[in-house]
């Protein structure tokens, strides 16, 4: 068997082990929690029979393994349980915020991940000269400050002064693509800004790295343009760090945007987690945890078999 | 007008240094240099590190290495001169007019990308050549230099070929461009003799049949007399010598030339075996973890106190492994290794203090050996402190003798590895070895990252302490000079196994087997022509057989 084969096989089982691993654990950590979803549903008030009777309907007397794993079947086909606020399916009203939001994700990473590639690619050109600093400057800059100010900012400044995209980020079904994509114009940028610096500062350090191998002075004494050196020689042997920190910062995207849906008032799957959590609707949170842990874990797993494919000596054995 | 293709008047190169504790300042490395290469000529560069020849060489590119900068003088190449021209103009003369072969072609070929792609792309990219037309250069340049299925070679990926056949790869992409002078940076220095011998010969054919102009940079003056046809002697960054090939290795007239020309003139004489035997393998057979074959097989050797053991082989031949045998860093799969009399325990962390203490080594890299951050005094102090509790005065008294018995006078206590020079360097370590009072020492290529004058002295400092200490040496060397020079018997190694072993006399005397006489004809000899006879030699033989 072609030995990255079995790499990569080795890396999908230790994923899929991974995710029943995050399954236990945010079962577990709910478990922990006070009270439970019976007391949770009746609220202060409730006299002692009513919770008993409760607990007995929604099967919480049985013993917390078995109901884990009802909860992990359940899962494995497709059911996620219902809400115990609303009593609404939770795959139904979960499938239509998380399309919302990897909307949202996904238009922020067309974004941000070429142009954070560029510009880490613009900076090692001009290592050390104005363009580098300034570039460095801004993204630092961008970073540091914390998401829902340049949101509220930008809210400010160009929706209410400039009349430029809309303060409120709300879509829905009748719109179309353009209509949708006007109103996440502002929370996309945003989102570039707080991903941007991570990602151009990774792959500035690791062109610059590779910047110092003898293949590249043998690039360089070719004659070859300083451009064409990085992006030819240089780039292909610094893809496999690039990939992990885009990849990390792709899953920072979809269930890091807590604050910024808030800020927004977009429909995702931040606000509904966050309304679930205040709500104590626990299966709720239990799917949104562990939806959002597949994603962490599978795009991660996705960056290491990128990695394995973009080694030379892997792909091409002896 | 000369017809001369590089032309070089008055060449000064400086550099930035970041001394430690100090400011960074600007030196002179260069110190104003001329010569000229005609066309169809090779020149050869030689001196020892320091000198200046790879920056010289690569100014003939007008490239700086790191900080180096080119501050002053001319280079003409093609009546052009060079060192104040456009970038333009001297990106289409790097890669296109001249052309540089490195002496690491594994570092220099860039991993990600196939062979062929790497050697055409400055002929294409200066336009001299289409893609298949390069291409088809390529495979017929691969014919030339020797390559095993020269059609397809070019579709590897530089991991997926040998050392010896990428660096022949690496001349291939020097010639392609069809350049006017091609600059070959110590190009056989990294390969085992055997290969050597052949890259040579490639090299040597291929600058004959293009007729193109070479700069030969090498420390070794014994292959730089194979190929070229006039020498330059560099040494501090000036000129001390430069003539034709047989004026340069035949009748020197500077010094240093001649300092140069008979290096490598131990003599010494082998001491018969008596007594004991302080060191004894017996049918050690070892592999690496999760591998299926051994790296050693069955191997028998004995050293007796007072004496040195050479081990000696090409890369991969398995002499290393064998230090980590005994060492105890790679416990054996079978076998026994006795030492002084007991049975030495496979795994080093179960071994007995008196048995570390008794068995110390010296590694190749001096550098790494030691931590930058501790004065030569600690690190000498150590071993005094961890094997006999020295403290104190004590302890001073005897660092300062083994200062002295390195050669290095007071003051060295003080100073930190990086002020020292690569053979100080290497002082301290042997000292630091020797602070232990061992019996054996396990001398693992010492020399190889030496100059041949410096690498002579540490030889004769190592075989003056042998006299006074009687401690024995385990040699580990690729470099069958250094085997003559300090052996008393003489282990060979092929592909984990001791093909040849006895006293150095009769080890190094006919009848040979055929890996022996393979590996000492492969030796460059310092005489004008050998490299021809020896190929001649070899086929005559392989004709015969």
């Amino acid at each position: 068997m072609h030995p990255i084969i079995k790499l990569v096989a080795q890396r999908l089982s230790l994923g899929i082990l991974l995710l029943f691993a995050a399954s236990a654990m945010i079962f577990g950590l709910t478990e922990a929690l006070p009270g439970d979803a019976a007391q949770a549903v009746l609220g202060q008030a409730a006299t002692p029979e009513s919770l008993a009777n409760l607990r007995e309907e929604m099967g919480l007397n049985e013993p917390a393994v078995s109901r884990y794993f009802d909860w992990l079947g359940g899962i494995m086909t497709g059911d996620l349980g219902t809400s115990i606020v609303n009593r609404l399916d939770i795959a139904e009203s979960v499938g239509k915020r998380l399309g919302n939001t990897l909307f949202l994700a996904f238009w922020a990473a067309v974004v941000s991940v070429p142009l954070a590639i560029f510009l880490g690619l613009l900076a090692v050109r001009y290592r050390d000269r104005w363009p580098d600093k300034l570039i460095s400057a801004i993204t630092l800059t961008t970073i540091s400050i914390p998401e829902f100010l340049i949101g509220y900012v930008l809210v400010y400044f160009l929706a209410v002064k400039l009349g430029f995209g809309t303060a409120l980020a709300m879509v829905n079904d009748s719109m179309s693509l353009w209509q949708k994509l006007n109103a996440i114009t502002l929370p996309v940028l945003v989102l570039t800004l707080v991903v941007l610096a991570h990602m151009m500062r990774m792959t500035r350090a690791a062109i610059l790295n590779v910047m110092q191998s003898a293949y590249i002075e043998t690039a360089e004494l070719k004659g070859l343009s300083t451009f064409n050196v990085i992006a030819k020689h240089a780039f292909p042997n610094a893809v496999s760090p690039i990939v992990n920190v885009v990849m990390l910062n792709l899953a920072y995207l979809v269930v890091g945007v807590v604050v910024v849906e808030v800020v927004f008032v977009y429909p995702g799957m931040g606000q509904f987690l966050v309304d679930a959590v205040t709500k104590r609707d626990v299966p709720v949170v239990l799917a949104c945890g562990i939806i959002f842990a597949a994603i962490y874990i599978g795009l991660n797993m996705l960056a290491d078999i990128i990695s394995i494919l973009a080694n030379p000596r892997l792909r091409h054995p002896k | 007008m000369s017809n001369a293709m590089l032309k070089v008047k008055g060449l000064k190169i400086g550099a930035t240094v970041y001394p430690p504790g100090e400011k960074p300042h600007d030196i002179e490395i260069v110190h104003g240099v001329d010569f000229e290469v005609e066309k169809g000529k090779v020149l050869g560069l030689i001196g020892e590190s320091g000198a200046g020849k790879s920056t010289i060489g690569l100014a003939a590119m007008a490239y700086g290495r790191g900080g180096v900068e080119l501050t002053g003088g001319e280079v003409w190449v093609n009546d052009r001169e060079i060192l104040h021209t456009t970038r333009n103009d001297l990106r289409s003369l790097r890669g296109g007019e001249v052309t540089y072969v490195s002496q690491s072609a594994a570092a220099s070929f860039n991993p990600a990308r196939q062979i062929m792609e790497q050697v055409t792309e400055a002929a294409i990219r200066h336009g001299k050549f289409s893609k298949a037309d390069a291409e088809a250069r390529g495979v017929e340049l691969f014919r030339k230099l020797g390559l095993p299925d020269p059609e397809n070679i070019g579709k590897r990926y530089p991991h997926q070929v040998s050392g010896g056949q990428l660096q022949r790869c690496m001349t291939a992409l020097a010639l392609c461009p069809e350049p006017d002078l091609v600059v070959f940076d110590e190009p056989t220095t990294a390969l085992d003799v055997t290969t050597q011998i052949d890259v040579l010969m490639a090299i040597k054919e291929a600058i004959r049949d293009t007729g193109v102009a070479a700069l030969y940079i090498t420390h070794d003056l014994a292959v730089v007399a194979q190929v070229s046809d006039d020498i330059m002697v560099l040494k501090m960054g000036e000129m001390v010598e430069y003539g034709s090939v047989d004026q340069i290795i035949n009748s020197p007239k500077e010094d240093y030339t001649k300092a140069l020309v008979s290096v490598r003139s131990i003599d010494h004489e082998e001491k018969v075996s008596s007594d004991e035997a302080v060191l004894k393998v017996e049918n050690v057979t070892a592999r690496y973890k999760g591998t299926k074959f051994d790296v050693l097989k069955d191997i028998n050797v004995e050293l007796h106190a007072g004496q040195t053991l050479a081990v000696v082989g090409e890369s991969g031949s398995g002499k290393s492994t064998l230090a980590r045998v005994i060492t105890g860093l790679l416990p054996q799969k079978d076998g026994n290794v006795h030492f002084a009399g007991r049975d030495l325990k496979p795994v080093m962390k179960t071994r007995p203090k008196e048995d570390l203490r008794e068995l110390q080594m010296i590694y190749q890299m001096a550098d790494t050996a030691m931590n930058p951050r501790q004065t030569v005094g600690t690190i000498i102090g150590r071993p005094l402190e961890f094997y006999f509790g020295l403290r104190g005065a004590e302890k001073q008294k005897r660092i300062q003798e083994l200062l002295d018995e390195i050669e290095l006078g007071e003051g060295f206590q003080d100073r930190y590895p990086a002020e020292l020079s690569g053979g100080q360097k290497q002082r301290v370590c042997i000292a630091r070895a020797l602070a232990a009072k061992p019996k054996l020492i396990i001398c693992d290529e010492v020399t190889s990252a030496l100059d041949p004058l410096v690498a002579d002295g540490i030889l004769k400092l190592l075989l003056d302490l042998q006299k006074r200490e009687d401690v024995a040496y385990l040699f580990i060397t690729h470099d069958l000079a250094t085997v003559r020079a300090i052996a008393d018997s003489i282990a060979v190694m092929y592909q984990g196994e001791v093909v040849r072993y006895g006293p150095k006399s009769q080890v190094l005397s006919p009848p040979f087997d055929d890996y022996t006489d393979l590996l000492l004809s492969s030796v460059p000899e310092m005489k004008l022509g050998w490299l021809e006879e020896v190929i001649a030699n070899r086929k005559m033989e392989s004709g015969g057989n």
